[in-house]
């Protein structure tokens, strides 16, 4: 018989890499939470740190985590609160090393901290050659331009280092909702087999997952949808029953906002179809869930489920793409505008005349039509921006230089050019099954 | 009279499609919304874009829809040439979608 009146207390610390860490020290040391999790990897930054990796192979991880560590690891030692992290990134046996001597460093006695592998598929995934799902033929016709191939990967393995006693459990490419999914399947004892609780715990994941994004981040419009002290925004905390349930709420004091507008923009984030919302451990389905304001600041979350997995995972391929080249330059006053427009012709001129090898050409006024390609209105300064893809990095900085040249051959007044080359890694989805991926733990103790 | 009137939305992104909610203000105004905001509608919307496909998805207990764009986001944000390569912003561009107020009102009496 399960206790049905407890609750387990997890709080959001970090919905990207660079999120601010004072607010997720705030919810360590007052937020009597259980568990504190920190999801930290975008499509792409998993490839981007697999290079760091091959450049050293100590590095590859979150390069903020040695700061996090050391703003909550004393708090959450005290408090008994469990970290759950996708910091490891490209490797997360460095991020458990590097987190081990942090804890060694503040005096932390008896800390466990795992690490998580087995997302990194590289060498299996090339056998089975998948199709990439956004540019319709199969993985081996990138070639040697791969760079990396991770699968987003379940609570499994997050509930066996929890049940192995980690303090703190560094995964690689976990998926966002299964570091939350971990920590109530470990407490409550769920089947993974049963659907509904893991679609609910799968909710309650993704409302917590992006941090403030559901405490009223992202959501300020001034005199539309206004929300209070920005600059001290809560965190969320989620106090989730052994049923799935979901009661959301902030520390008292902190700025921000939380009701059922700040909730549903949060529910709806990233989704497609509300009723499949495929993960590697369910497909959770949100279209009955149920919002309600219980309190200033807090709201319960009830009425999602759950169905079968599919037994297949996503897998994100970093592949070599190509050179991005670009040039900004600011006009201002009357006839902003024109004088951007006519940069613009000039450097289409330069680039027909130069036959620079370019695949693709961007070119666009900031303040007009950057955002959106509607060419309407007029501004008082507008900021010129060319950008092109090109295959190799020396025709992408002749693009860049071509927009610096307007200093003195473009048209009048033209200020503030900035000229910057960098290296596209192309990110292409593949889908293979779950027997592909073999999570392994390694567990590290002082 | 504007979108952003009577509901707010928030942009999320993957791969080369962009997943747009659009959230009533007031539930009354929901199915006025659903009849007015149709996929059809949308996908002219974002014409510019190169939209090819318009799907929505209704969840009437959160007075909310959401709307899932394929080949909005100039090749996705790991390729696209876009300042906003996201599409972060595009929440704001549909809000500006313009509304005849007497269409309105004619999907509130009907609603």
């Amino acid at each position: 018989m399960t206790d049905t009146t407890r609750t387990l207390r997890i709080g959001g610390g970090a919905g990207f890499s660079g999120d601010r860490i004072d607010p997720a020290e705030a919810l360590a040391r007052d937020g009597r939470l259980d568990y504190l999790v920190f999801e930290c990897l975008g499509e792409r930054t998993v490839a981007l740190a697999q290079k760091a990796r091959r450049l050293d192979p100590d590095k590859g991880y979150d390069p903020w985590l040695e700061r996090r560590m050391q703003a909550v690891l004393p708090h959450c030692a005290r408090n008994g609160t469990r970290i759950v992290s996708n910091m490891g990134a490209a490797n997360p046996r460095a991020a458990a090393r590097a987190t081990h001597a942090i804890a060694r460093d503040l005096g932390l006695k008896g800390m466990k901290i795992a690490a998580v592998t087995g997302d990194d598929i590289l060498a299996r995934v090339q056998d089975l050659n998948p199709e990439v799902e956004e540019l319709g033929h199969p993985l081996d016709r990138l070639g040697n331009r791969v760079v990396s191939a991770n699968a987003y990967t379940g609570a499994g393995a997050i509930v066996t280092a929890l049940g192995q006693g980690a303090d703190v459990v560094l995964c690689g490419r976990a998926a966002d909702p299964a570091m939350f999914l971990g920590p109530l399947i470990h407490e409550f004892g769920w089947s993974m087999q049963d659907w509904p609780k893991l679609g609910r715990g799968t909710i309650a994941g993704h409302l917590l997952e992006c941090s403030c994004q559901v405490t009223g981040g992202y959501f300020a419009d001034p005199g539309v949808k206004d929300v209070p002290d920005l600059a001290n925004i809560g965190y969320p905390i989620g106090e989730i029953d052994s049923e799935g349930n979901l009661t959301l709420s902030k520390l008292p004091g902190t700025g921000g906002r939380l009701d059922r507008r700040t909730c549903t923009e949060q529910l709806l984030y990233e989704l497609h179809d509300p009723a499949r919302y495929l993960q590697p451990d369910v497909i959770a389905d949100f279209s009955a869930v149920t919002l309600t304001e219980t309190a200033p600041d807090e709201v319960r979350v009830e009425g999602g489920t759950g169905r079968e997995r599919t037994g297949l995972l996503k897998a994100s391929v970093g592949y070599v793409d190509s050179f991005i080249g670009e040039g900004q330059i600011s006009y201002s006053g009357p006839g902003a505008q024109a004088r951007g427009r006519l940069a613009l012709e000039v450097l289409e001129s330069r680039l027909a005349r130069l036959g620079l090898p370019v695949q693709e050409v961007r070119a666009e006024l900031i303040g007009i039509d950057s955002a959106y390609p509607s060419r309407q209105g007029d501004a008082p300064e507008v900021r010129v921006r060319l950008a092109a893809r090109c295959e190799d990095a020396e025709t992408a900085q002749m693009i860049a230089a071509e927009v610096d040249g307007l200093y003195l051959a473009g048209p009048a007044g033209g200020g503030g050019v900035t000229a910057t080359v960098r290296e596209m890694i192309g990110i292409g989805s593949v889908y293979v099954p779950e027997a592909l991926v073999t999570p392994e733990i390694e567990m590290m103790e002082n | 009279m504007i979108l952003r009137d009577l509901a707010h939305s928030r942009a999320g992104d993957k791969g080369n499609t962009s997943s747009l909610s659009l959230i009533a203000y007031d539930p009354a105004d929901y199915v006025a919304l659903r009849t007015l905001i149709t996929p059809d509608r949308v996908k002219a919307h974002f014409a510019a874009l190169g939209v090819t496909e318009v799907t929505r998805h209704d969840l009437p207990g959160l007075s909310a829809m959401n709307f899932v764009m394929k080949n909005a986001l100039a090749g996705g944000v790991t390729r696209s040439l876009a300042l906003d390569a996201h599409g972060k912003s595009l929440s704001s561009v549909f809000l500006a979608m313009e509304l005849d107020p007497a269409e309105v009102a004619a999907a509130r009496a009907a609603a």
